[in-house]
């Protein structure tokens, strides 16, 4: 993974509260062996008709929301389903960061291993993004704050590990790997 | 004396290989791994990119359900399977367990089922162990007083190659039901309300733990159901204590521990309830007499009402309008009498052999009414041959229900056996998200009971007129 320190992006907006990992990629989509290419399915039944043409009223398919790399979306992004396959979609859609007040558990975490920072922000700011839909903000992952426009910033947690693999590019397995002698102490002494 | 612990407090500091500092997460050992074709692919690419091996294949179990078919014909008789993709799924499953040496349940294994289904048929989940999967109802297994949770493919990959995760401790929620659940109140009904009290994020960071009364007076199967859906309302886990109805259970079970080995398990699994005075981060409440069946309106599970009750009227939230919208239903109406088109009897929630029995002695002597499909789909092949032995099948066929080979199916339509787009789903399953049984579909979660109820009248019914008379 590449290290991930600040960068800035304008933000799409999605004000919907519990948009769960179905809409993110609907299961149908999962069939696949491999992580690449699901960036074209990302929000499928949202973004795009029966005949596969996409909705003109969605925000993805509309001018303004190419190139941004920050998605805000309402309450509770992410439950539901453990597929991995919402952030390799949101990722390879090119979103490097998912902003909201709740973020579900596996979602949250699945997104960590894939260098998409899942950030949960105050009520404020959060109702401030929503408000200004296309803003241009900075995010900021060793000082741990998004920066808006007008001035103000907020700050968000992504616990120590994890941020430390992400600012550094490692992969959390390496970590994992080298705990080898406790793991095989573990097991000698772990009842049958 | 040391202080008191609650059960999630016991299996966690039993599993800690190296415990949690203030920079790094706990590394936690995994009892068993539970995998199948759709979340594994990527994780054993994972493994061969960096030259590794499964490092515990003796405590890996693989099978495949999500996308296979459930027609008899394509299971098999050798008839093609509909999904090419899902095809080249389940082969690269079966060449996967090959090269690293796990056993794998093929489509044609007559043990073969749903995950969250042969992990208990065969004694595999057992009390103070922590399983994973990946695959979100992986809390089901919380039931035995196992710590079991869902994982993405990442970690999948990682448990592969260490049989360990890196886990932050979550916060524990007490949900205390106390009371019994009234006849024709089940289950499922009972863990609907719960995701409707405590809403659907309400159980973020938190690992649940049924307590109380009515719990204690549940089978096995019943227990399963409601853990089931503990991430339904957003706890990656829920977890009931062992009792002996657990021990009867997994008494005998083909990998359950044996003769010594059995005596010194149920030694250990005795341990583990929580103790009297361990304090839980967060504590409800809920009178199980209280309840009646319950019924999803919405596009998710905290949507929901009581059979006898009215969708709510909340509009101007957007949320309630958007689910509105695409349900084609109207704020303030009542749910009963609302348009079926579809039933669907299974899933990791509701496909076992106590669930189809529920559905038979409903539907025995009734027909599916007229223009509704009613799809009933066993858990896994060992529930499929109990309920044929029974003669189950013979009912289901008698109303006018189609009958089909295990597998997840209708529950997230990954296979082919979809609804279709605006058609109305009294489901057995565990989500109503928009377009999660097919594009379009409008989905009503609810028990077996409510769902054979209704596929006798094609109308969201109360099973309670069928059950007393």
């Amino acid at each position: 993974m590449e290290p991930i320190k600040t960068f800035r992006s304008r933000t799409v907006v999605m004000p919907s509260t519990n948009i769960d990992t179905d809409q993110i990629i609907p299961g149908r989509f999962l069939t696949t062996t491999t992580k690449e290419g699901l960036g074209q399915q990302l929000f499928a039944d949202w973004r795009y008709d029966a005949s596969g043409a996409p909705k003109p009223d969605f925000i993805l398919n509309k001018p303004e929301a190419q190139g941004c790399r920050i998605l805000v979306a309402g309450r509770n992004i992410g439950c539901g389903s453990s597929r991995e396959h919402a952030p390799w979609a949101l990722c390879d859609y090119g979103f490097q960061a998912v902003v909201s007040t709740e973020i579900a558990d596996i979602f949250r975490n699945n997104s960590l291993k894939n260098g998409l920072l899942p950030i949960v922000i105050d009520e404020a700011t959060h109702q401030w993004l929503l408000a200004n839909p296309g803003a241009e903000i900075e995010i900021d992952l060793e000082a741990q704050q998004v920066r808006l426009p007008n001035g103000q910033s907020a700050s968000f947690t992504i616990e120590s590990f994890a941020r430390y693999c992400l600012l550094n590019g490692v992969d959390e397995l390496g970590f994992l790997l080298s705990k080898e002698a406790d793991i095989a102490r573990y097991e000698a002494r772990r009842p049958a | 004396m040391s202080t008191p612990k609650t059960m999630f407090e016991k299996v966690w500091a039993a599993h800690e290989v190296v415990p949690e500092t203030p920079d790094t997460p706990a590394v936690i050992f995994i009892d068993l791994h539970l995998t199948h074709e759709v979340t594994s692919p990527q994780a054993f690419a994972l493994l061969g990119k960096h030259g590794l091996k499964v490092r515990r294949p003796d405590l890996t179990f693989a099978t495949m359900d999500h996308a296979t078919p459930t027609r008899t014909e394509q299971v098999f008789g050798g008839a093609p399977i509909t999904i090419d993709s899902a095809a080249k799924q389940i082969r690269q499953l079966e060449e996967n367990c090959a090269a690293y040496g796990v056993e794998l349940l093929g489509l044609q294994d007559a043990r073969r089922g749903i995950v969250h289904i042969i992990g208990p048929e065969f004694g595999l989940t057992q009390p103070g162990h922590t399983i994973v999967c990946g695959d979100s109802h992986t809390s089901t297994h919380g039931a035995f007083g196992a710590l079991a949770f869902g994982i993405g493919t990442t970690e999948v990959g990682h448990v592969f190659a260490t049989q360990c995760l890196l886990q932050k401790k979550a916060k524990t929620f007490e949900i205390d039901v106390r009371g019994r659940l009234s006849a024709g109140v089940t289950p499922k009904d009972l863990i609907l309300a719960i995701i409707g009290k405590v809403g659907v994020s309400g159980g973020t960071g938190h690992v649940f733990e049924y307590r109380g009364e009515a719990i204690r007076a549940m089978s096995m199967e019943q227990r399963m159901t409601v853990c089931n859906m503990s991430i339904e309302a957003g706890a990656r886990a829920g977890m009931i204590a062992p009792d002996e109805t657990t021990f009867a259970y997994l008494e005998g079970k083909p990998r359950a521990p044996k003769g010594a080995a059995w005596t010194a398990a149920l030694e250990r699994w005795k341990l583990l309830p929580t103790d009297a005075g361990a304090k839980f981060d967060r504590s409800i409440s809920i009178d199980a007499a209280a309840l009646e069946p319950m019924i999803t309106y919405g596009t998710n599970p905290g949507m929901v009402v009581p059979i006898s009750g009215h969708i709510p009227d909340r509009k101007g939230d957007p949320v309630f309008d958007a689910a509105m919208k695409y349900m084609g239903l109207n704020a303030g109406e009542p749910i009963h009498n609302a348009p079926v088109n579809v039933v669907f009897v299974g899933s990791c929630t509701n496909g076992r052999l106590s669930d189809l029995r529920a559905t038979a002695k409903i539907l025995a002597g009734h027909k599916v009414a007229k223009g509704v499909h009613m799809l009933i789909v066993p858990g896994s092949q060992e529930v499929k041959r109990q309920a044929e032995a029974e003669g189950l099948d013979k009912i289901f066929a008698a109303a006018g229900a189609e009958w089909r080979e295990s597998g997840c199916s209708m529950c997230l339509g990954m296979n082919g056996d979809t609804v279709p787009k605006g058609e109305y789903a009294v489901s057995t399953s565990n989500r109503n998200f928009e377009g999660r049984q097919g594009v379009g579909a409008r989905t009503l979660l609810a028990s077996p009971e409510t769902a054979a109820a209704s596929a006798i009248r094609g109308r969201v019914t109360d099973p309670r007129e069928f059950i007393n008379g």
